[in-house]
């Protein structure tokens, strides 16, 4: 899933201070299932924001709604007869869902209310780690499941640096070394020998360095 | 036991204190509430193994925002008990009327009245 954070509520306070109607819109979602923006974020958020402005003696409407999908139009569309009726948006989605609601809707300001931060997975309740960089060539049948892309520091791809040590990088004595991950997984698979094949140059055109991407499937489309 | 506690307080009943949410406790101050406390189990000894626990992390997160909204964290307050202890029932809600009667009246109700008028 895409994982977020929420942002501090002072900063949301700074953006939205302007405004007199404000639709706070929560997401389904990833952002439910890390608990940055879900249903329970937006009334926590929305309660908030209304004490805070009525406190300070402004009178701000403040509404709340969560879609079940922010980056979809189906979605979208639920809330189109009524965003004319406030002065911006305030989105907890990913920064895709932000960006698609800011396209669709484009004379009504969209604000972000969480960081977008990675693509990961929940260790544990609370604890949220990435795991994909979106590459778009994927590898991982050759490292063992394990990505290098996205859990090394340095996306190496024919083993270890010298910064390994103790089976953990030197940036973060508590990070394992992916290609210590590597080693260890392809062991226990018995294909160890593999770990000796080398890979090639790695086309990073369908990664970042190739601009901003786009999957068209014909055979889909309707 | 015929304890005496102030009339102050109102008693809402959850099966758990881990049923109590943040938004909770948020509303009731969004509504006029001067002050919320939660009174839970002794720790450690959650039928629910962590209810209690949760209800705290609770409390501290409602504590939080409070203060950054400008109401204070201070009004909202984790107790724990053992539910035979009447007499520390009633001494909870007499510390908190007293707490809550020295910081004063949930400054939303005052904003709220000068927005209207």
């Amino acid at each position: 899933m895409i994982v977020a954070d929420r942002k501090p509520i002072e900063e949301i306070i700074d953006e939205l201070k302007d405004f007199k109607s404000i639709l706070i819109a929560g997401c389904n979602e990833c952002v439910t299932v890390c608990e940055a923006g879900g249903k329970k974020e937006v009334a926590v958020l929305a309660s908030s924001l209304r004490m805070y402005f009525m406190n300070q003696g402004v009178d701000v409407r403040i509404d709340e709604v969560t879609l079940e999908r922010q980056c979809d139009h189906e979605y979208l569309e639920e809330i189109r007869n009524v965003i004319d009726r406030y002065d911006a948006v305030l989105s907890l989605a990913c920064g895709v869902g932000v960006q698609f609601m800011a396209e669709k809707y484009f004379s009504t300001p969209v604000i972000p209310g969480v960081n977008t931060c990675f693509m990961g997975v929940t260790e544990e309740r609370g604890v949220w780690s990435e795991r994909c960089q979106g590459c778009g060539q994927c590898i991982l049948a050759r490292t063992g499941g394990i990505c290098p892309v996205s859990r090394c520091a340095k996306r190496l791809l024919n083993g270890p640096c010298g910064g390994s040590s103790n089976g953990k990088c030197e940036i973060d004595a508590d990070l394992p070394c992916a290609w210590q991950l590597i080693v260890d997984r392809l062991k226990e698979l018995g294909r160890l020998d593999e770990y000796e094949l080398l890979a090639p140059i790695k086309d990073w055109s369908t990664d970042r360095a190739g601009g901003p991407r786009k999957v068209v499937r014909e055979d889909v489309r309707l | 036991m015929r304890l005496q506690y102030p009339g102050t307080i109102r008693i809402i009943r959850v099966p758990c204190t881990g049923k109590v949410d943040v938004i909770h406790i948020l509303r009731a101050f969004e509504k006029g509430a001067d002050g919320v406390y939660v009174v839970g189990c002794m720790e450690g000894d959650c039928r629910f193994v962590r209810g209690n626990l949760r209800a705290r992390k609770r409390v501290e997160s409602v504590r939080r925002i409070l203060d950054k909204v400008g109401i204070g964290g201070e009004r909202v307050q984790m107790y724990n008990l053992s539910s035979g202890d009447g007499p520390r029932f009633a001494e909870f809600a007499v510390e908190m009327t007293e707490k809550i009667k020295s910081l004063g009246p949930n400054p939303l109700k005052a904003a709220r009245w000068k927005m209207a008028s």
